[in-house]
Order: C-alpha cells, then structure tokens, then sequence
C-alpha cells in the first residue's frame, strides 16, 4: 500500500507528477502504435507475457501518477473525472485505446489502402481489401432502384421541386403565417403527391409511365419516409388529444386505436396491407402497392407519434388549462394556442425518435416487394455476376442511413434550441 | 338594492365521497368587493372556480350575470369571457411575451383587430406599471411582475367581475405588495371583485364584505368593519386571533 501512495501525487508535486504520468502514457502509446502499425516488438527483450501487459503496466502507473481530485488545470481535471477516477476505469480506458489502435491498421488497409475501385466488372477486383467497384458499378441502382437510367432525372426534378416547397414556409409573409400549419398539414402534402405522381409515375404530360414496383434505392426510401412522416404527425396530434377527451367514444376509438397498432409487428402489417388487404376490395377498385404500404406504415406509426405527444399534453400543469379557460377559449382556441404549442416544443425529442425509427423501418417494405435501399443490396449481392460482395454494400447502406438520421437528430437539437421553453 | 350579479343558492359539492362545499348561499352586487378567507382545505378557492366553472358542482344554482351555471350552459366560453381570473401560481402562458399574452384572448376570443389589442394591453400592462416589459417572456420576470401581468390579462378581456384565487400566497414578502396595490387600485376603479386571500390589510381597505369559510361552509357573512370589530362566532374568533 505504501508504495503505491509514495505514487500519490499531491496538490504541490501535480507538475511534475503529470509530466512523468504523461511521458509513461507516451511510452505505452508508442510501443502499442509500433506493434499495430510497424508490426514490431520494442520490449521484445522481456519476457514472453510481459511484453504483451508492458503497455497496460506502463499506462496503469502513468494514470494513477496523474491522479488527483482537484489540480486547477482544467485539461487534467476533466480527464481525472471522466476517464480516470479510479484504477479499474483506468485499466477500461487503456484497453479501449489500445483496442482501437490495433484495430485501425487492419481496418484502414480493408477499407482504403488494400481496396479497389478502379473497373467496371468482378474482375477489378484483385487486391485482399474492400471491393468498392461493386459500389460503383450499382451505385445508380442503389439510388433509383429498376427505375430506367433514362429518366433518372424526372426523380431527382422531383426531389428539388418538393424541397424548395418545404422551405416556402421561411419566406412567407408576416400576415400568412398563420396559415403555416394549414400548408404544412394539408396543401404541402397535396402538392407534394402530385408533383411525385405526375413527375415521377408520369403517365401525362409526355411522360413515360413508370410503374411503382420499378421504384427502389434511396429515392424509394426518402418517398415513403417522406409521406409517412408528413402524414403520422397530424393524425398522431388528433389520437393523442382523442385520448385525453372527455367524450367516451372518442376517448375510446383513440383507445382501441392506439393500442390495436402498437400491439401488431410492423411486418405483419405490411403483409396485410399487400395481400390480403387487396382482397376485401371491390374487383374494379385499385390501389398502388406503394400507396397501401406509406398508408400501413402512417398508421402503424401515428400511433406510437400519439403516445409520445399525449406525454407532453400530460405534463403540462393543469393551471394552463385553467388559465386557457378563464379566459374564455374553448376547446380547439386553448389547445391551439396553449397547449399544443407548449407541449409540442417538450416532445421534440420524442418525436425525432419516432421519425428515427420509422427512417429504419423502411426496409420492412422489402418483404412485399418493394425494394428500397437495403432492399436493392440484397437483390444485388444474390447477383451471380456479383457475388460475396455483401459486407461493401451493407457498409454503404449503414453510411448512408447514418447521415440520414444523423442529420434529422440534429436538425431535431437545433430545433430544439430554437423553441427552448422560457420557463 | 339592484339584482345580485352573482347569485349562489344551496350549492353543495362533493371531490368523490368529500364533500368540499355544503349548502352555499350566496348574493355579490355589482361593484361590491368581497373578501373570502378561512383556513386552507375550507373550499375557498373551489368555491370562485365553481364561479367560472373551472369546478362543476352537483346541486344548486349559480347565476352569473343572469345566465346559470349547469351542464345545459352552452355557452360557457361567453361567461368565462366575462368573469376574469387571476391565480395563486399567475399561470402565464410561458411560450408567449407578456404582449401576447395579453392579447392573444382578446384577439382570438372577443374578435379584436390585433392593433387594437395591443394598445388595450399596454394599456392595462401601464396600469400595473409594467408596460415597460412588454416584449419579454413570463420567465424572465419576478413573481410580483409576473402576478402583475396575470392581472392585467385578465383585465384585457374586459370582465365584469374579477375572481382573485390567493394572489399573493406564491410571492415573496416585498412582492406582495406591488400586487396588492395593482388590486387596490383596480378595486377603486369600481371593478366588481372576489378575493380569496390572507391579507387582512387588504381586506381592511377595500372589501364590502368578508366571509369567513370552514370545513366547506360559509360561518360567517359580515360587513368589513363589523367582521374585524366583533366577530360572532368562536371559530372566526379563532382564526382572527391567530392571523392578526
């Protein structure tokens, strides 16, 4: 014991106790760095086992030299309370450090220095690592699926055309804002279908028509978490408030509702919606595949949207409500201008884990057909002329939906921000 | 004497098996000011929700302004309109400025341009002399202000009556009494008041009346003088002797 509190720095030695702590980590660093990336020993003259502990041992000393509850360097301090508050989260930070460095090299020549994208065909491939061709050569598959490389640009038209209509709402009018809600909820969507039907399905207009089973990649993904997101919302925000209502059949439609969807598997769902809904129609009535599976999955989704909103109706004080309705607002005035507003801005964070799930959900629609980015991977890695290619094309797709969500969870901080409760 | 503007008769409320109120009656006349008090848990803040009908009660009558309070009421946003409230915990609306606050009722309940609400606001906001933070939000401002601006909310919508639900119980001492004189003041404007509260002082200047509640029912009913110089019963007694 004595010895390792002889190794105990105190508030008047930290200095130099840091510096020694440091150049031991240094050393540890050096010698792992070395052995993954140079594939040499430095401490090839111990003996067998220590060679491998030399690093930990090193490190070990060097944190608990370092180790102190308050120095007044901030640096010290912030690394003190976080990664090394003891010897046993000190040994967890070494390994984890050490691990990722000897990872890196192997990693780093599979995915860069080892891989091959120059080529057109299977043949390209020569090197040991990532065969990144295969990316190349489907790329346009992966983003617009079957549909024909012809008209590709009638999809990414429709794409800009339906964005600059999402930020119409930034450069309206002082005196239409009011009106903001009712775009967003009714005529965006509107708006929104029609430019995708008659753009993308064509049909009219000179247009070739393109059915919606050659639909797929990305372009399918952003179509139906686009829809199903617009329209989970509002109808989410009316089963919430049906919940809480005070008449019993709304009160217990919303009920029933709620519970009904968030009992099921998406999956069968989804099923449902492709074959045996069809059969309940009449034999002249036709609806799109693609139509049945965003309206299986809104109101799949709507009612988990329902869940997380009514948890921010409920914990709003019940003084606002009283507030509301002293001063004479009914029912839709007080929820429209009170509380919906309030509890809205607290379920931001729930909400963008809703949409989350739904992005990830997508894949789903694969099992009736519709083959949207992960579902194009797997057709194209059963492609004989490409097979073993899996692991590059998982990777991109993880890519991918990474920068998807990654960009809707911060866009749900910023929002966040934006509309912080002044409480 | 003119028609009671607020008529209570044999009102009994009962949360579940509790009774809260038992066999209220009850008359205020236009402009009087009357003071409620008693010791907490005595229904007095039930009974002015009742008034508005924040709080249903199950038998009895109670006439506001000629139009009865019952289930039938189909218009209880038009007498909600009239009988303006202020809270003990003000119940600004936080995700708007104390403006919008003030304005969003008139403007979207009594249908008033919104330029003209707004001059109506800062109006009311001057008279409880915080015009000054009309661009700010409730959590920027002290409970005294924030009380303050509550009032003159309620005042925007122009109400024939104001029910006050212990005003002052949430604020710190020096607060208090930047709020009691916006009240004095609305008082002496001729504004017809409910007041629950423990300030005798209050009382003292400007109540018509006080009514001392407990255990759900009105004990005593009596002129402001007469109530503080010889109270009848022993629990008003009581009571006086331990708040004064």
């Amino acid at each position: 014991m004595q010895a390792i509190n002889f190794l105990k720095p105190n508030r008047d030695n930290i200095k130099n106790y840091s510096i020694i702590g440091s150049v031991l980590i240094l050393i540890s660093l050096i010698d792992v760095i070395s052995n993954a990336f140079l594939k040499t020993n430095l401490t090839s003259f111990l003996p067998g086992s220590l060679t491998t502990l030399f690093p930990l041992i090193l490190g070990l000393i060097g944190l608990n030299m370092m180790r102190i509850d308050y120095s007044g360097n901030k640096t010290l301090d912030i690394l003190n309370k976080n990664i090394n508050t003891n010897n046993f989260n000190a040994l967890l930070t070494l390994l984890i450090l050490f691990s990722i460095i000897k990872a890196l090299p192997p990693s780093l020549s599979w995915m860069i220095l080892d891989a091959n994208i120059s080529g057109d065909s299977k043949d390209a491939c020569t090197g040991t690592g990532a065969c990144w061709t295969y990316i190349k050569v489907w790329f346009r598959r992966f983003m617009y699926g079957m549909y024909p490389n012809e008209f590709h640009w009638r999809i990414n038209t429709a794409f800009i055309l339906v964005i600059a209509l999402g930020f119409v709402g930034y450069f309206m009018k002082e005196n239409l804002k009011k009106y903001l809600a009712l775009y967003y909820v009714i005529i965006y969507p509107i708006i929104a279908y029609l430019v995708i039907y008659y753009l993308i399905s064509g049909g009219s207009f000179g247009l070739q028509w393109v059915e919606t089973g050659a639909w797929g990649g990305l372009s399918l993904t952003f179509i139906v978490s686009f829809f199903c997101l617009i329209f989970c919302f509002p109808l989410g925000m009316i089963f919430a408030l049906g919940r809480r209502s005070n008449l019993p059949v709304i009160k217990y439609i919303s009920i029933c509702y709620i519970e009904f969807w968030r009992g099921v598997p998406l999956i069968t769902v989804l099923f449902m919606s492709s074959v045996m809904f069809p059969m309940f129609l009449p034999e002249d009535f036709f609806m799109d595949k693609l139509v049945r599976v965003i309206i299986a999955i809104t109101l799949f989704e709507a009612a988990y949207c329902a869940e997380v909103i009514r948890g921010g109706l409920q914990s709003l004080p019940r003084g606002q409500y009283d507030a509301a309705k002293s001063l004479g607002m009914g029912y839709w005035k007080m929820h429209i201008f009170v509380i919906l507003p309030q509890a809205l801005k607290l379920v931001i964070p729930g909400i963008a884990n809703t949409f989350l799930a739904l992005v990830k959900d997508t894949p789903l629609i694969f099992v009736v057909g519709l083959a949207e980015l992960a579902g194009m991977l797997a057709l194209a890695k059963t492609n004989p002329k490409w097979l073993g290619f899996a692991m590059e094309g998982y990777i991109f797709a993880s890519i991918i939906f990474w920068i998807i969500c990654y960009a809707m969870s911060k866009y749900s901080y910023n929002l966040e921000a934006k509309y912080k409760t002044e409480r | 004497m003119s028609d009671p503007i607020i008529k209570i008769q044999n009102m009994n409320k009962w949360f579940g098996d509790f009774q809260v109120l038992k066999n209220i009656n009850l008359e205020v006349e236009a402009n009087k000011k009357i003071v409620v008090c008693g010791p907490s848990g005595s229904g007095k803040s039930t009974l002015i929700r009742c008034i508005n009908r924040l709080e249903e009660h199950q038998e009895g009558d109670i006439i506001v302004d000629g139009n009865e309070l019952s289930e039938k009421t189909k218009d209880i946003e038009k007498i909600r309109a009239e009988v303006g409230m202020v809270f003990q915990q003000f119940n600004l609306f936080p995700h708007l400025s104390i403006l919008d606050n003030c304005t969003l009722a008139p403007i979207w309940v009594k249908k008033m341009p919104k330029k003209e609400a707004q001059e109506l606001a800062l109006d009311q906001l001057k008279k409880v002399q915080i015009d000054d933070q009309a661009n700010k939000f409730p959590g920027q401002l002290s409970g005294g202000q924030q009380q303050r601006c509550a009032i003159a909310r309620a005042l925007c919508m122009q109400p024939k009556i104001m029910l006050f639900d212990e005003p002052t119980s949430a604020l710190d001492p020096e607060m208090i009494k930047e709020v009691l004189d916006a009240m004095v003041s609305l008082a002496k404007g001729g504004m017809t008041m409910i007041v629950v509260t423990h300030e005798m002082g209050f009382a003292k200047e400007v109540a018509d009346e006080v009514i001392f509640m407990d255990e759900g029912m009105i004990i005593e009913k009596a002129e402001t003088k007469e109530f503080f110089a010889n109270p009848k019963s022993d629990r008003t007694k009581l009571f006086l002797s331990q708040i004064l």
